[in-house]
């Protein structure tokens, strides 16, 4: 795994002088050159690549997009118009930015669920795991700060709406909750001086991020990457170097999915995003009907089917918080769903849950949208609380392959495998 | 920093003293920097303003801005106070006043949520006290909700003709804010 021995011969004098001051060069070359990674990935396991990729273009874009943008309420929705109409290329820059930020959750919800189907997020990867859940809730808390930036309707309100939900804090100690919440608007409400202070946040958070990427990565190449099959690499038949492979793989996936980012950009820079965000915002009137972006309605789903303002914060917050647990609520020795039958079902119902919370969260909350969605927020928490514990318990799991190289070459292939290694 | 079994010396408090030191200096010097969060001066001392409430006649309702929050001013009819009144407190999903006039022990009474002698004037802060948005039912032709008074539309709460929730997500009624009559046309809020 991670500690495979170096193989990294500096070839020049000055990258033998550099390696013996700072050995950047071996670490590439050990980490992301000659990296062993598991034979059988598949195109799932390119999104760790392409959300990389999308961190260092959210960040590339926004600095140059922050170098038109100005934060205050009065300029901020005109600069937003001034970016898309008169800037040089900024009718590229900004959907670049605005439908990147979709793409990059879309990206990383495939990942999740990749990482939920496959068990990637059982020992050893459980820290992996829960950095991965911080990235998350970071992405969110970011991607939230930059929504209120336009200062449209939309923007208001879900800044309204949303830090009122620590308002809720008043139920359990009186005055708690208008403190923070005035704590967070610099005012009595929200106004310019919120705008600003998220504009600061909006900037500094990526780098968070980054540097817990930083730390993910490393997780990851401590522990070695899961692979389809769950089990762990065990001969060297069972690894390829990740130059070519993995990357050129990666690669093939990114550009994929760039095709699919670039025709929104290019075709539906708004399709994403809600046209009540281009009615400049107007603290005295609100919108008949305030929704937040596609990757948020889950969540938004599950706070209103609650009908208690604090515990349908708890819950919403708990939906997420949840995640951090799952090493240890999910109690199958079995990493992968390919060898559980039962939890592959679930896996999907689970899926259709997250897919029908999101659906719902779109809606008016009243009538039959109320009670389904209180039917799919009590399955999302039953999936973590009662399903994965019992399913471990009580499932027959299916026959694991000796190996990874097995399961690609069956066991003849394996057993030639193991004859060339030996001569190799 | 423990020296096994010895007796504590004299370089022992020096190292208690000066780490306790740096922690409460440290702890000090961030309140500087959450406290630049807060309200600022500009903002506190715009606290109070005049309205004139002359021009509102029976049956409309006004909406202003104070303290960058609208205050909803209702000047309600007969048949509104009436309906007001004939609601037993104990049957509200909140029965403290909210009036920040008021003790907060006070109930939620029709009297409790206006001014004596005032009782045709409904005045409260226009937010609703579940997720902050701005209910419905200042302007004719909105949808005042199943009891006449004001029904916030991004998540359905019904608020009554003293503003006092009644169905839907809302914890609390609406806010009555700090305010007097000047003259009888005249007030001052905050």
């Amino acid at each position: 795994m991670a500690a495979h021995e170096s193989t990294y011969e500096p070839k020049s004098r000055f990258a033998k002088w550099m390696d013996d001051r700072l050995p950047i060069g071996r670490m590439v070359h050990d980490q992301f050159v000659d990296f062993p990674t598991p034979r059988n990935l598949n195109y799932l396991w390119t999104f760790g690549s392409i959300l990389t990729f999308f961190l260092m273009a959210q960040i590339l874009t926004g600095i140059v997009l922050a170098m038109h943008y100005q934060a205050s309420a009065a300029d901020a929705f005109d600069s937003i118009e001034r970016i898309r109409r008169d800037v040089n290329y900024g009718w590229l820059l900004r959907p670049l930015h605005a439908v990147g930020a979709s793409m990059f959750f879309l990206a990383a919800y495939i990942h999740i669920f990749r990482g939920l189907y496959y068990g990637s997020y059982k020992a050893p990867r459980e820290i992996l795991w829960i950095i991965g859940v911080l990235i998350f809730v970071a992405m969110m808390a970011t991607a939230f700060l930059g929504y209120s930036l336009p200062w449209g309707q939309m923007s208001f309100w879900a800044v309204t709406v949303i830090t009122n939900l620590f308002s809720s804090l008043d139920d359990l100690i009186s005055g708690l909750g208008t403190t923070v919440v005035q704590w967070l608007w610099g005012g009595y409400s929200v106004t310019g001086v919120t705008l600003t202070r998220f504009y600061s946040l909006h900037y500094l958070l990526p780098f968070v991020i980054a540097g817990l990427v930083g730390m993910h990565i490393w997780a990851l190449h401590v522990v070695g990457q899961n692979n389809p099959t769950g089990l762990e690499l065990k001969t060297k038949s069972d690894a390829v170097p990740m130059h070519p492979y993995a990357i050129s793989k990666d690669a093939v996936g990114m550009f994929v999915f760039l095709i699919v980012f670039l025709w929104f950009v290019f075709f539906l820079p708004d399709y994403l995003g809600h046209s009540d965000n281009y009615v400049p915002a107007n603290p005295m009137v609100t919108p008949p009907h305030i929704v937040p972006e596609w990757y948020f309605l889950p969540y938004y789903a599950i706070l209103r089917a609650i009908p208690s303002k604090l515990l349908g914060v708890i819950a919403m917050f708990s939906s997420i918080g949840i995640l951090f647990f799952l090493p240890w609520l999910d109690t199958s020795l079995v990493r992968s769903a390919k060898y559980r039958p039962l939890y592959k079902w679930f896996f999907w119902l689970f899926v259709f849950t997250c897919v029908a919370l999101g659906y719902l969260g779109s809606k008016p909350a009243e009538g039959a949208y109320i009670f389904w969605a209180r039917v799919f927020t009590i399955y999302y928490f039953a999936h973590f609380l009662i399903v994965l514990p019992v399913l471990g318990l009580i499932e027959k799991p299916k026959k694991l392959p000796g190996s990874i190289t097995e399961d690609v070459l069956g066991p003849e292939g394996t057993a030639a495998a193991a004859a060339a290694g030996k001569r190799g | 920093m423990e020296i096994d079994g010895e007796e504590p010396d004299r370089r022992d408090f020096l190292t208690l003293a000066a780490g306790t030191f740096v922690a409460v200096g440290g702890a000090i010097s961030l309140w500087p920097f959450i406290d630049q969060m807060n309200i600022d001066a500009g903002a506190r001392s715009l606290a109070s303003i005049e309205v004139d409430i002359a021009p509102i006649s029976v049956g409309q309702a006004i909406t202003v801005l104070w303290r960058n929050k609208p205050v909803f001013i209702r000047h309600r009819t007969k048949e509104e106070i009436e309906k007001a009144l004939a609601v037993d407190v104990k049957d509200l999903p909140d029965d403290s006043a909210r009036n920040e006039g008021l003790p907060s022990s006070a109930l939620a009474t029709d009297e409790n949520r206006t001014k004596p002698g005032h009782e045709n004037w409904l005045i409260m802060v226009g937010i609703c006290t579940h997720l902050g948005c701005i209910p419905k039912g200042q302007t004719l032709g909105d949808k005042q909700g199943d009891f006449d008074g004001w029904f916030c539309p991004c998540h359905g709460s019904h608020y009554d003709t003293a503003g006092r929730i009644r169905k839907g997500p809302a914890p609390r009624n609406l806010e009555v804010p700090i305010y007097e009559f000047i003259t009888d046309t005249k007030i001052k809020l905050g």
